[in-house]
């Protein structure tokens, strides 16, 4: 008997709470990951998607990203023709594809030309939305051809990663971009120009163990998760729990693989001053 | 097959226009010529047959069986007067990873390969086959070592992965595979990678950066484990079954996919009598070595590298070609992607299909 109240009384909170989060409109506001405060979303907006209360830096969209690092009007989109084919005939794959299509989401990264405080650069801006910003063909393509473009035109390329590895639903194609990248990035390093690696929450995986560890200078934000395999997975695999701050951007600058941990609000000019000194 | 011909068939066009222009198509020339299949028309049907020689699922097995040979039994029976060598000089030496230098046939060679046990305590010894940051360096150290004194690199891989843990996370794993795959895409020494048995993602992939990949018949190559493709995708691990087919992880699939360049075929009684097949590999290895050898060291890096290059598939929109192309279809240095006439609407069609391969 007492169960079944207990029902009752669960469902109508329930309906409240729906009741409630119906009222609110999207987006207004937002929850801070961190220090779960609930944030006028405006606020975080204008401040770069850093909580105003505890300094997390949230993650941000490609346009937001842009607006943070580039001059204002200064970008130009390179590679968009290419688009993501099932070439396995993958289960659920082209489903998925077709429902981001949908929202105009076109890949897990965009790539392009744009200037930092003048200085030309190429770019490429990983998105998450795009199932979870994973390695594929196209994102592979991109990648290659932008290392392959500041080779010939002797242009720096800033990559900000952020991702969940290999694309497992194009299976081994994926994983041989891993190889691609890296060897690209290896010319174009052979051709004496800059690559600075920008790594951002949550980076795991193929692109952590590929092009994301082989910049000449490699940014983290603070408190950003970056590693092989993913925290869960490790600790399913050895059954202990793993140390506070484990594969945080700090514990990765500790153990020697990351040069600067950056704030959001810094990027640009830290990013300035290296383009600078490298003579860009 | 009518494929094959359409590829050739744009390859020639691109030749003329390259000829004629005076424009610089090799790489988009290299790319589509490594696209064509290399499966002769005549033996598709057989080539069918013996890929449905077991489903993916059964080579799978069989690849994890505890009998098969194991990659240091490789080194064993192929690599003549063999020393081994250790350490990653940067104060580490991974048991998962065996190498060292000897001889195959008469020449001098260094070999590297993953280490799995036959029983546990074999098998512990080795962590399973799974190395560390540490057996990765080891490798490229001894590939380093290689590149100095002119000599070739085998690689024999079979492993679940890199390892997942700790130790692995501290000492940088990541780092450590993307080294690998930046340094020895540029190795000035051929290398030449067989996979044995299994080919567990990332930590396969880091020893894997070769002129040429051989798989075993019976060996697989996989971005994840099917179980934990099973496990994320379709939310249970039961149905690796089914995830082992959509991978396309066997030999002959990768075969088609342009990943792996040949299939050493495997004999009778391989577990038990593995020497006539041993005796083919270093048959096929040496005359590859030999060729290799003899080429020019740019151009065999360059082959190197647009092997992995041109791994990819993908759609490019009809109206947005490559610059280059689109400039030389032109004519003339228009940018805007969107002119397309100068050519018949068809040749375009096919081409943009075929670099996206469709």
């Amino acid at each position: 008997m007492s169960a079944k109240i207990q029902d009752i009384i669960q469902h109508f909170l329930k309906t409240r709470k729906q009741k409630f989060q119906a009222s609110v409109p999207d987006n207004l506001f937002t929850q801070c990951p961190s220090c779960k405060k609930m944030i006028y979303r405006k606020k975080i907006d204008s401040n770069n998607g850093i909580c105003p209360d505890c300094g997390h830096h949230i993650r941000i969209s490609n346009d937001q990203w842009q607006n943070v690092l580039f001059d204002d009007q200064s970008v130009q989109f390179l590679f968009e023709e290419y688009k993501t084919v099932d070439v396995l005939e993958f289960p659920g794959y082209k489903e998925k594809l077709d429902k981001l299509y949908e929202k105009n989401i076109n890949e897990g990264i965009t790539t392009g030309k744009a200037r930092i405080s003048g200085i030309p650069i190429l770019f490429g801006i990983m998105n998450t939305d795009f199932i979870l910003g994973s390695m594929g063909s196209v994102l592979g393509e991109r990648i290659a051809r932008l290392f392959e473009k500041g080779r010939n035109q002797r242009l720096p390329v800033i990559i900000l990663s952020r991702s969940g590895g290999a694309r497992m639903q194009e299976g081994a194609v994926s994983l041989m971009q891993m190889t691609k990248t890296a060897a690209a990035a290896k010319r174009f390093s052979n051709s004496g120009n800059l690559f600075i690696s920008l790594i951002t929450n949550p980076t795991t995986g193929g692109v952590t163990a590929s092009f994301a560890m082989l910049g000449d200078i490699i940014i983290a934000e603070p408190n950003a998760l970056i590693g092989f395999a993913g925290p869960r997975v490790i600790e399913q695999t050895i059954k202990q729990k793993l140390p506070e701050g484990f594969q945080t951007s700090e514990f990765l600058q500790e153990k020697g693989f990351v040069d600067i941990i950056c704030e959001r609000h810094d990027l640009k000019e830290t990013l300035r001053r290296i383009l600078k000194i490298h003579q860009y | 097959m009518d494929y094959t011909s359409k590829i050739k068939k744009t390859i020639k066009s691109l030749e003329q226009i390259s000829k004629n222009q005076g424009v610089d198509l090799n790489e988009e020339i290299n790319s589509l010529e490594k696209k064509l299949t290399k499966i002769d028309p005549e033996k598709y049907t057989e080539w069918q047959e013996k890929k449905k020689g077991h489903t993916p699922w059964e080579r799978v097995k069989i690849a994890r069986t505890l009998e098969r040979p194991k990659p240091q039994d490789y080194i064993e029976h192929l690599i003549q007067d063999f020393i081994p060598l250790h350490g990653d000089r940067l104060g580490h030496d991974d048991n998962a990873i065996v190498g060292g230098i000897g001889y195959l046939k008469d020449i001098p060679v260094t070999a590297i390969s993953t280490r799995r046990g036959k029983e546990l305590k074999g098998n512990m010894d080795a962590n399973f086959g799974m190395p560390h940051p540490d057996g990765y360096r080891k490798a490229l150290r001894l590939a380093k070592q290689a590149e100095k004194f002119n000599r070739p690199v085998l690689f024999f891989v079979d492993t679940p992965g890199a390892y997942c843990g700790i130790g692995a996370e501290e000492r940088g794993i990541s780092e450590a595979i993307a080294r690998n795959l930046f340094e020895l895409s540029d190795l000035n020494v051929p290398a030449f990678t067989v996979i044995t048995g299994e080919g567990g993602s990332g930590g396969a992939l880091a020893l894997s950066v070769s002129n040429k990949i051989y798989m075993m018949e019976n060996a697989i190559l996989s971005v994840i484990s099917p179980e934990g493709c099973a496990s994320i995708l379709f939310k249970d691990s039961a149905r690796a079954e089914q995830a082992a087919e959509s991978l396309r992880l066997t030999a002959y699939d990768l075969f088609e996919l342009g990943i792996a360049d040949e299939i050493q075929k495997e004999r009778e009684d391989f577990n038990s009598n593995p020497q006539p097949t041993m005796k083919d590999l270093e048959e096929n290895l040496y005359n590859d070595i030999f060729h290799f050898s003899f080429m020019d060291k740019e151009k065999m890096k360059t082959q190197r590298y647009n092997k992995y290059r041109s791994i990819g598939f993908f759609e490019t929109d009809k109206n947005q070609l490559p610059e280059k192309i689109l400039n030389t279809v032109n004519g003339n240095g228009d940018q805007s992607g969107k002119k397309t006439n100068g050519h018949s609407g068809n040749f375009l069609k096919d081409m943009a299909r075929l670099l996206g391969l469709k």
